[in-house]
């Protein structure tokens, strides 16, 4: 059966307190989950209390002031602090998303970060993400066809074509979306997931693409696909303000539509 | 130890190439009993106010048996389907699942056949008794 509670060794004990720095005016509190598996230890919450005045305004910012200057120890990982990689995405104030693109001042009055949820936790903030891009690379992510390129130029799509991409090609491949979802939490094992079934889609809508059969007859099973029942999490918490589920549910329709 | 690559994992045994006849079928059979749970519900309301021999009556109408039977295999098909799915959504178990996915067609089945029975015996029995 599914699992509702965590495992005692999951479950996640208060842990140390960081005082503010002293004479800081606009003080912020930020509670940051802890683990580190060579320790043995359960995971912990610390607690941390920065000068805002003293930061820039994006919860990253506040956590590499916080490993700069408290902790060093603390891991996360990030990249183009700009909403393009998608590495710094993690659960901030009880949502899926970009540590980069979110304000501080959008968030609670106490800022809570745990890792994604329900993925295998390396450290601190950063989760396993091995089976999430095996899952990728099986739906193959590029363009298959059999029609060799035309000689004097590049395979050529219309505007109209190529406007079917918009709100697709965007994905930077975060896993908020798949880690929000019940589904992908109780059968990521076998389910695909939104991310990566909005991939599938991306390039089952591409024009220049001749396998689109065969994409379908991938996706077509009741656990790859039809454990989506659109609970609309995915959508809801796009950090790009992509529709996941949309995509999913273009998939199911055209599997319909070539049974008619 | 297991030393299979994560692709491997990922894509396990492949697709089942089924389980859109399924979906189809849920999203078919919902729309269908908006307008027959409608139906049944306004009858239902009215029943405290009718006498043993009048319901009877309602009953063996044609088109009443009708619809009445329709609702019958329609709500236990989708109530078939919609179990189907949370045992594969919540059980991970082998046995348990292969156990509850029988289970789940054998009651639906059983249920559908006993009150298309009651129904028909009213319609063809009672009614004339």
């Amino acid at each position: 059966m599914a699992d509702f509670n965590l495992p005692e060794n999951s479950k996640v004990k208060p842990g140390k307190v960081w005082a503010a720095p002293v004479g800081a005016k606009r003080v912020k509190r930020i509670e940051v989950y802890r683990y580190d598996p060579e320790s043995g230890e359960n995971p912990r919450l610390d607690v941390f209390h920065i000068d805002l005045d003293r930061c820039a305004p994006m919860v990253l910012d506040a956590l590499l002031l916080i490993k700069n200057e408290i902790d060093p120890t603390l891991a996360f990982r990030r990249s183009c602090r700009e909403g393009v990689c998608g590495s710094c995405s993690m659960n901030i104030d009880g949502h899926n998303t970009l540590a980069c693109t979110k304000a501080m001042e959008d968030c609670s009055e106490v800022i809570r970060i745990y890792p994604l949820p329900h993925l295998p936790v390396v450290k601190d903030l950063v989760p396993d993400m091995t089976h999430f891009y095996a899952q990728y690379a099986s739906i193959k992510p590029w363009i298959v066809t059999q029609t060799p390129p035309p000689a004097d130029r590049e395979r050529l799509q219309s505007k109209e074509e190529r406007s079917k991409l918009d709100g697709l090609v965007e994905c930077i491949l975060c896993a908020s979306c798949s880690t929000s979802c019940p589904s992908y939490w109780w059968n990521g094992d076998r389910y695909l997931g939104p991310a990566v079934l909005l991939q599938s889609y991306r390039w089952i809508a591409d024009s220049r693409d001749e396998t689109t059969g065969e994409r379908l007859d991938e996706l077509e099973d009741p656990f790859k696909l039809y454990r989506c029942h659109t609970i609309m999490n995915c959508t809801d918490t796009c950090p790009k303000g992509l529709n996941p589920a949309k995509a999913i549910a273009e998939i199911k329709k055209l599997l319909v539509e070539r049974q008619k | 130890m297991n030393f299979q690559t994560p692709l491997a994992r990922a894509r396990g045994l492949g697709s089942a190439r089924q389980g859109s006849h399924d979906w189809w079928q849920q999203r078919v059979t919902a729309v269908a009993l908006v307008p027959l749970s409608l139906w049944l519900a306004i009858h239902l309301s009215k029943l405290p106010a009718m006498t043993y021999v009048e319901v009877l009556q309602w009953v063996s109408l044609p088109w009443n048996t009708i619809l009445l039977l329709s609702f019958i295999f329609l709500s236990l098909y989708h109530a078939m389907l919609g179990l189907q799915v949370v045992i594969e959504d919540y059980v991970h178990n082998d046995w348990m699942k292969i156990i509850g996915m029988l289970g789940v067609r054998l009651v639906t089945a059983f249920l559908a056949l006993s009150t298309a029975f009651s129904v028909l015996r009213i319609v063809f029995v009672e009614s004339h008794g």
